[in-house]
């Protein structure tokens, strides 16, 4: 061996003994144990596959959460409304130090709350007349007008409940809105704001950009999620319901919003990705890291690996 | 001399190929004596994982994506997949794992390392669009709380993952398709340079 050989990047040339190896059977027969074990799980334990939540289902549940979600949409204050891009231009979003980089992209799936949540699905109800003449009058208001029948209707709905079928908040000067949130809670309850929220763009569609946006604004879908274990804090997203692995491969990057100073910054998900990104270029280029690339021959393990040649020698 | 035949594309590719990758490299029918651990059933394991999920991939294509919630066979279709999966990830990372630390990057055989560590990463997107395209509570939850993190890099803009449509091409096109030509050239790559040989033992490196 020359005195250059450098024994994290070459390898010896191997000048021992081969055995006979049959690849096709080798194969053959891998294939057929994991074909023979992935059935035997999925006969054992199936697979999960609980109903999608609609906002139907969600605002008959709990119609008076819907309807706070409604005003949300309305008066600016959901996390649709307050999140940046690609949604709209309300807040910066993230930051990964200085750098504001879904701010940069830009808008690409536009989404105005107060239009596309609350006035377009309520102009799309047919034979409405007191709902035709709120809308028009919020058409036909100014800006601080408008402003006003939210902020009064926001503050007069701390004491919102749900009774006898109709959304309830104590009277003020709300102009339309009482209506608006009234209406819309009903439409949802029927089932035709969920296709009123997918079928915007046409009679075929497979985005669900809108009706998922407006579900996740609620607190009904997270409680659900609570339940079956799938918050962030509960190792999110790498679970799925019921007693199933999920996504266990993702553990690490679903570990660093366990840890500070993840689990309490306001940059936590372009901070985790930051930081996978860069452990996943590491591993990548793990055979050019000078130390990195030596953890192999310096931990030994590979005399575990390959204990029967060096037993040999 | 050279001839017109010798000189063309088709010739080249050839005989490259032929010297790159004989038969009896592509198909070996013996092997090092050192490749005599359970570490090296992994690799094999995640290839024939990999095809049990194609294939209960394009059983629940052929019906389309709704066919596995109405369906009592098309859910067990959706369980044989499901488990394909696990099992592939599983032998996936155990097979990475054990090719650190047999450093198998050695020996001009850093490109096998680079495309199997990309194969790993391709995979997890592969199976993350999966999990986003079930058009049921668990993608639901999941997309709507994947978005963040996607959105926050801007990637956001092109790759909506509450966009199921989107999500679903990426599923069964764009990610198996890439993930199966990586896989391929990273066996091709191992049948081309041979599994990484043992580090050099000390002592009879000392005694010479």
């Amino acid at each position: 061996m020359s005195k250059s050989f450098r024994p994290d990047v070459d390898a010896p040339e191997w000048r021992g003994g081969y055995t006979p190896y049959d690849i096709i059977k080798e194969g053959t027969i891998a294939l057929v144990v994991v074909a023979v074990l992935t059935v035997a799980l999925a006969l054992i334990f199936s697979s999960p596959d609980e109903h999608a939540v609609t906002i139907k289902t969600w605002s008959n549940a709990t119609p008076v959460d819907f309807a706070q979600t409604a005003l949300s949409e309305l008066n600016g204050t959901s996390g649709t409304a307050q999140y940046g891009a690609p949604y709209n231009t309300a807040s910066d979003g993230q930051k990964l130090g200085p750098l504001s980089l879904a701010k940069w992209v830009g808008v690409h799936q536009p989404v105005n709350t107060i239009q596309d949540f609350v006035i377009d699905p309520l102009t799309a109800l047919p034979d409405q007349s007191a709902l035709t003449q709120a809308l028009d009058a919020w058409r036909g208001a100014t800006a601080s007008t408008r402003s006003g029948w939210v902020d009064n209707y926001t503050k007069a709905a701390t004491q919102m409940t749900y009774a006898h079928g109709q959304i309830v908040v104590p009277a003020t000067n709300a102009g339309p809105v009482p209506l608006f949130i009234n209406d819309l809670t009903m439409m949802a309850r029927s089932g035709a704001l969920d296709q009123a929220l997918v079928t915007q763009h046409g009679f075929y569609t497979t985005n669900y950009t809108k009706p998922l946006l407006f579900l996740s604004d609620g607190s009904y879908l997270a409680s659900l999620a609570q339940k079956d274990h799938l918050l962030g804090t509960q190792w999110g997203m790498m679970n799925e319901t019921g007693s199933y692995p999920g996504q266990a491969w993702l553990w690490l990057y679903t570990f660093w919003y366990q840890v500070t100073p993840f689990s309490t910054s306001a940059n936590a998900d372009v901070q985790v990705w930051g930081v996978m990104m860069l452990l996943s270029v590491v591993l990548l280029f793990v055979p050019f890291i000078p130390g990195l690339r030596s953890i192999p021959r310096k931990t030994r393990v590979y005399r575990l690996i390959w204990r029967e040649h060096y037993q040999n020698l | 001399m050279t001839t017109e035949i010798d000189r063309q594309w088709t010739t080249r590719l050839r005989r490259r190929a032929e010297g790159k990758l004989p038969p009896e490299k592509l198909l070996p029918d013996t092997q090092p004596s050192y490749v005599s651990s359970w570490i090296y059933v992994f690799g094999v394991t995640t290839l024939a994982a990999l095809m049990v999920v194609i294939a209960t991939g394009c059983v629940l294509a052929i019906f389309g994506p709704q066919w596995w919630h109405t369906s009592s066979f098309g859910h067990f279709v959706n369980s044989l997949h499901l488990w394909s999966v696990e099992i592939f990830f599983f032998a996936m990372v155990i097979h990475l794992w054990g090719k650190f630390f047999m450093a198998s990057w050695r020996g001009g055989r850093t490109l096998t390392w680079m495309t199997g560590v990309v194969t790993f990463l391709t995979s997890i997107a592969t199976a993350f669009t999966g999990y986003a395209s079930q058009s049921n509570f668990d993608s639901q939850w999941i997309t709507t709380q994947a978005k963040d993190g996607i959105n926050s890099t801007g990637a956001g803009a092109i790759f909506n993952v509450l966009n199921l449509g989107q999500m679903l091409m990426w599923h069964i096109v764009l990610l198996p398709l890439a993930a199966v030509v990586l896989t391929a050239l990273h066996v091709l790559m191992v049948r081309v340079k041979g599994v990484v040989p043992p580090f050099a033992d000390e002592k009879v490196e000392a005694a010479r």
